[in-house]
């Protein structure tokens, strides 16, 4: 087996991998919790399309009046 | 714009810490105190999290800001001691790809911003990035001595976006607080031009100390301390403002207005001899003017208002 030297080069270039894993998993752990507090919070969700807008107004029978 | 010869750098092979220093890491420490400041002193809470990545988005906001303008500047930056040794004249990163990181980052900043916050508060930082890149480092910063003070309103933002992220609109206060910066970066950076010798004449940035001389400086940076005083007590009397805040005002802008005034009465004689003293005081004393600032509307909002 060839013996391995370590050079800057490596070292920089392993930094930069890391670096980079760590701001990558940040974020992927950022977009989970934002999308945790919006579900949570549910606000401007309508339930029955899924789709954002006001909900509509409830529907009032004539003898509920 | 020329292209920079690539020199010093002994492995040409960029670390992650030189990826940090592309986005201007002190600016951002600046960008996310204010932020946090207008986001938490507005009138709407918002959820810890949200407010949390909503500071984060537009701290790497302006790190795309500092990006693009290191890429921009890579020729002026070679030209001066000062900046030389950053990562693009020294080689470690490609222009390329420092151009790519800026306008990724501030694409991906800008977005999810407006969906951690708001669309408005989006649309303000996506603003912010073009008036820095643009407006005031491809067009202005090279062509007019006032340059530090549009560049100012850049950094004044902020405060303004954090404002927005949790009221969705503006308001009278984070326009006092974007005076408050706007007015504040003249003096900060024309007392640092009086003692600091730089070579911005070298690369060819207008700088008020060499294009219009050093006594109008002096004028300038006590013209500045005056515009101030009516700012940060204004912004006391609103309703973010309160005791604390304007007792912190009143003190911060005495000792201000009493620095420019010697700065005003000094010649360059006087300053020479005793090493620039007033003007490193002064200098000093600016950092923390506007840190006591913010830190006082900070605290006031544990306390509530009038």
């Amino acid at each position: 087996m060839a013996p391995r030297v370590e050079h800057d080069l490596h070292r920089r270039r392993r930094s930069r991998n890391l670096g980079l894993l760590v701001v990558l998993l940040a974020l992927v752990a950022l977009i989970i919790g934002m999308t945790m507090v919006r579900v949570s919070q549910g606000n401007m969700m309508k339930g029955f399309d899924h789709r954002m807008g006001d909900l509509p107004p409830p529907v009032v029978q004539e003898g509920q009046r | 714009m020329s292209d920079v010869p690539h020199s010093t750098s002994a492995t040409g092979e960029a670390g992650f810490g030189d990826y940090v220093a592309l986005l201007k890491p002190r600016v951002m420490s600046l960008v996310v105190f204010t932020a946090f400041v207008g986001l938490w002193v507005a009138p709407v809470p918002m959820n810890p999290f949200l407010a949390f990545c909503a500071v984060l988005f537009i701290a790497l906001g302006g790190g795309a800001s500092g990006a693009l303008n290191m890429w921009y500047e890579r020729d002026i930056d070679a030209l001066m001691r000062r900046t030389r040794n950053r990562p693009l004249p020294a080689g470690l990163i490609e222009p390329d790809a420092a151009l790519g990181i800026g306008l990724g980052l501030g694409g991906f900043a800008v977005m999810l911003l407006g969906l951690a916050a708001n669309w408005f508060a989006a649309g303000f930082l996506a603003f912010t990035i073009f008036f820095y890149a643009v407006v005031y480092t491809m067009w202005l910063k090279r062509s007019t001595p006032q340059n530090i003070v549009i560049g100012g309103a850049a950094g004044a933002f902020p405060p303004m976006i954090g404002w927005a992220c949790a009221t969705g609109g503006l308001g009278v206060e984070p326009l006092l607080m974007f005076a408050l910066t706007f007015f504040w970066t003249p003096p900060h950076f024309w007392a640092l031009a009086l003692f600091v010798k730089d070579d911005y004449s070298n690369a060819g940035v207008p700088m008020l100390t060499v294009t219009h001389g050093r006594p109008a400086a002096r004028r300038q940076i006590f013209a500045y301390t005056l515009l101030l005083v009516p700012v940060a007590l204004g912004l006391g009397l609103t309703s973010i403002g309160g005791p604390v805040y304007m007792t912190v005002a009143i003190v911060m802008n005495a000792l201000f207005l009493r620095g420019g005034w010697q700065i005003l009465r000094r010649t360059d004689a006087e300053s020479e001899a005793d090493r620039h003293a007033a003007e490193r005081g002064f200098f000093k004393l600016s950092l923390y003017y506007l840190f006591a600032h913010f830190l006082a509307l900070l605290v006031q909002s544990g306390f509530g208002g009038w």
